[in-house]
């Protein structure tokens, strides 16, 4: 596995979705979608709720439930993630809430992100010590979350979500729930580490400010789940390509 | 989900993809072990019933063991007096539970009573009995603390206050015994129901709060409480140890005379008791029916009422004092009866009319040391083992539905109440003559079986609706982070759900430390709880000696319950948001 640098270049690879679509109960939800995502770049997925931006993601992620059925494929740095479980995907992902486990210590929830086979317990804490200076949050590891603020429980969410080094990162509206000052940090702080590891990194959004500060393609989806060639209302500073190939 | 299915290589032990298959084969082994022994043992019982009984000799059909039945002179008094007791009891606890929830709906009160339910509901149904005949007896409690200076008394009074012919005793013991259960299915629902809109449109269209909560809010959580509420019936119909206790015994009720006839001497006598049983079961199933119609009935009229469109401004006073006043006294005999028991088991000398005992002593507990120690410890084993096995099956059935995606089904609840809805008597002995063919009659094998039967179907309903409501996205998001379906079953949600799974224990322990038929019919006589001692000594013995008896029955389930409230509120006392309340 990769050392103790937290800011080490290059985990992330390609991540590719060929000819993606999900239907429930024999009604198309999304797609048939198809896009790539190199490694350190952003893509946002925008559409209005309902229009299966999430369930995209739990598609990503292996998480997706029984009664979706899903056509196309999905591959990260070439590997093939559709026969994989959520967890050999090595696919990170972050939600609207933390998500932190309220049983866990800040540090044993960095810990629980952090693989297995890193097995020296100095090592481990010195990682977990690290990331929680990364995120200006020394001497935080024996709190209990609850008692955190709620950027300082988003910051320590997406720690955990790096530590477990996936190769991709998926974030399903992740700023949504914070204030508006709060948010920018945190956006920058998320996209300069996905950045730092050379993630590939999908946003999925209805925030335009979220999909801006991205800098990166924008892939519009209708209602119906289609993927639109133009954002539904243009005002033109956002008018890109659909598809995110050409560049 | 497919992905629950991949067989996981390389996880530790490497014993993932067998424990998928174990985990898909829960559901089957579960219902194999408690629905199995009912379906047995209920043909069990009817083949005897109808003359079939190889073990005398006897081949059937016949209709000889019915006909010894309607022809003995008890049968006529049993069935009257199980049917108002019964009956009685159910329609009492349900109606007081419903005009108390109706009238005290969102109030303090409903909260702090609330409190109260889980150690009542701990309380086992023999000791609740044996501590209401101590303090409704006419040398009881009560009578002494009204004596006499106010009643005249100074030798007890020659009334059967319990025992009665009428079985009226034994009736405001099940509404005192049954209203903690019922009550809490009833809030249990309520917080499932959009209660609190529904009730505050009724009341911004001018209902009273009484009013607005029957008319709105019963209507729509009465299906919930159904089941519960028939368990309850099929319960106060055809329990035993209450009946043993606070009913008359010429003639007992039904199950009583039953279990008479199966310990008869006379073997042939089974036989008659087997259709005892067989009609046992009949009266129930007539009484649920009976119960549907009543329900049926009920609804016709109440649409009508809600048609009318009253307010409810005279129901409104007259609910919230008769419910008020009737929790209020059934709560304090519920009380009163455990207070009695402890100062009755530590009375020296409590000559009659005297309110409290005027020599206080522990010799009761000392010269019962050795009794109380070895029926104790089989009691807290046969819990323990029985709890731990229901709960690692609710577990992984609850695990393994997740995993699947499957959706909870309702036909499923009435396969789960099937051994709470079929009245012991009726199945128990067909139970036994399976495990005598097994060959592990009499043995720990066929109790912790039997006592599972009545504790998993507890279990499950404790734990089902928590297992269900924790959010899925804490399992995405610990997947996703690259820990296995068992890591996150066991570091996850296990830890997340302790406080519910520490209650559904100790409710399972409550069940088991209660059960009084099943130790006697699987233990062959040859085990002795806390619980058939106290019944057996209630009989006749020093009622000093049945109070230690019958106090530690009620102790043991109490202290489990504080346990199962204090061990995670230790453990995660510093975890904020898992300390909340209940």
């Amino acid at each position: 596995m990769t050392g103790s640098d937290m800011a080490g270049a290059g985990q992330g690879g390609r991540l590719e979705l060929l000819d993606v679509e999900l239907r429930l109960r024999g009604r198309r939800l999304l797609g048939p979608l198809s896009l790539t995502v190199g490694a350190g770049e952003v893509t946002t997925v925008m559409g209005p709720s309902g229009c299966g931006k999430s369930s995209l993601l739990a598609y990503l992620c292996g998480t997706l439930e029984g009664v979706f059925e899903t056509a196309g494929r999905a591959r990260l740095d070439g590997r093939a993630l559709d026969s994989l479980p959520p967890e050999r995907r090595r696919v990170g992902i972050l939600f609207q809430d933390d998500l932190l486990f309220p049983h866990l210590s800040v540090a044993d929830n960095l810990a629980f992100g952090l693989p297995a086979d890193l097995r020296d317990r100095a090592a481990r804490a010195a990682r977990i010590e690290a990331a929680l200076a990364e995120a200006d949050l020394e001497g935080f590891g024996s709190r209990d979350p609850a008692t955190l603020s709620g950027g300082q429980r988003a910051r320590v969410a997406l720690l955990r979500t790096l530590l477990s080094e996936p190769q991709a990162l998926l974030l399903d509206e992740p700023f949504g729930k914070l204030d508006v000052a709060l948010r920018d940090r945190f956006r920058r702080f998320v996209f300069e580490h996905a950045r730092a590891r050379a993630l590939p990194t999908l946003l999925v959004t209805h925030d335009p400010f979220d999909a801006e500060a991205a800098g990166g393609d924008i892939l519009h989806l209708a209602a119906d789940g289609a993927a639109l060639s133009a954002p539904p209302e243009t005002d033109g500073r956002l008018l890109r390509p659909g598809l995110a190939e050409g560049r | 989900m497919a992905q629950a299915l991949q067989p996981l290589d390389d996880a530790p032990g490497g014993s993932a993809g067998r424990s998928i298959e174990l985990l898909q084969g829960a559901p089957a082994l579960t219902l194999l072990l408690f629905l199995g022994p009912v379906a047995a043992g209920l043909l069990g019982t009817w083949l005897p019933a109808v003359g079939h009984f190889p073990a005398l000799g006897l081949s059937g059909p016949s209709l000889a063991p019915w006909q010894a039945l309607i022809a003995d002179p008890a049968l006529p008094g049993a069935l009257k007096l199980t049917l108002t007791s019964g009956l009685l009891g159910t329609l009492g606890a349900i109606l007081l539970v419903i005009a108390f929830v109706a009238a005290f709906h969102g109030s303090l009160w409903l909260a702090r009573l609330r409190r109260l339910m889980l150690p009542l509901l701990a309380v086992p149904h023999a000791a609740a009995a044996i501590g209401f005949a101590f303090l409704l007896a006419p040398s009881g409690w009560l009578i002494r603390l009204i004596s006499p200076w106010a009643s005249g008394w100074t030798r007890p009074p020659d009334v059967a206050l319990i025992q009665d012919p009428a079985g009226l005793a034994l009736a405001a013991a099940l509404v005192v015994k049954e209203t903690p259960f019922l009550l809490l299915v009833t809030l249990a629902a309520l917080e499932q129901s959009n209660a609190g809109e529904r009730l505050a449109v009724a009341r911004s269209l001018g209902y009273r709060p009484v009013a607005a909560w029957l008319k709105t809010v019963l209507p729509a959580i009465y299906g919930q409480i159904r089941l519960p509420l028939y368990a309850v019936l099929a319960f106060s119909l055809s329990v035993v140890d209450m009946a043993l206790v606070l009913a008359p015994g010429t003639p007992p009720t039904l199950a009583v005379l039953v279990l008479q006839w199966f310990n008869d001497p006379d073997l042939s006598m089974r036989l008659v008791a087997a259709a005892g049983a067989s009609l046992q079961l009949g009266i129930v199933v007539l009484a649920i029916l009976l119960w549907r119609l009543l329900e049926i009935l009920v609804g016709l009229l109440g649409r009508r009422w809600i048609a009318g469109g009253r307010r409810g401004d005279l129901l409104e006073p007259a609910t919230r004092a008769l419910a008020g006043t009737v929790m209020a006294a059934s709560m304090l005999l519920a009380a009163g009866a455990l207070v009695g028991m402890a100062l009755w088991s530590l009375a020296g000398r409590w000559r009659f009319p005297d309110a409290l005992p005027s020599l206080w002593t522990q010799a009761n507990w000392l010269r019962e040391a050795d009794g109380l120690l070895a029926s104790g410890g089989v009691t807290l084993l046969l819990g323990l083992a029985s709890t731990v096995i229901a709960l690692v099956l609710v577990l992984a059935c609850l695990e393994n539905e997740c995993r699947r995606g499957l959706q909870p089904l309702n036909r499923s609840l009435w396969l789960l109440y099937a051994p709470l809805l079929v009245p012991q008597v009726a199945f128990l002995f067909g139970v036994q003559v399976l495990a005598v063919k097994l060959r592990i009659d009499g043995g720990w094998i066929a109790l912790i079986w039997t006592h599972l039967l009545f504790v998993l179907p507890y279990v499950f309903l404790a734990m089902a609706y928590p297992y269900r409501a924790l959010d899925k996205r804490y399992e995405r998001a610990a997947l996703c982070l690259g820990a296995s379906p068992n890591r996150v079953f066991f570091r996850v949600k296990l830890p997340m759900l302790m406080r519910p799974i520490m209650i559904a224990a100790a409710i399972g322990f409550a069940v088991s430390v209660a059960q009084y038929l099943p130790t006697l019919f699987a233990g062959s006589g040859r085990f002795v709880t806390l619980t058939t001692e106290a019944v057996s000594l209630s009989a006749g013995a020093d009622r000093r000696i049945v109070a230690c008896y019958a106090f530690a029955q009620a102790l043991l389930p109490l202290l489990c319950f504080a346990l199962a409230l204090a061990v995670p509120a230790w453990l995660y006392r510093d975890r904020r948001s898992l300390r909340g309340a209940t």
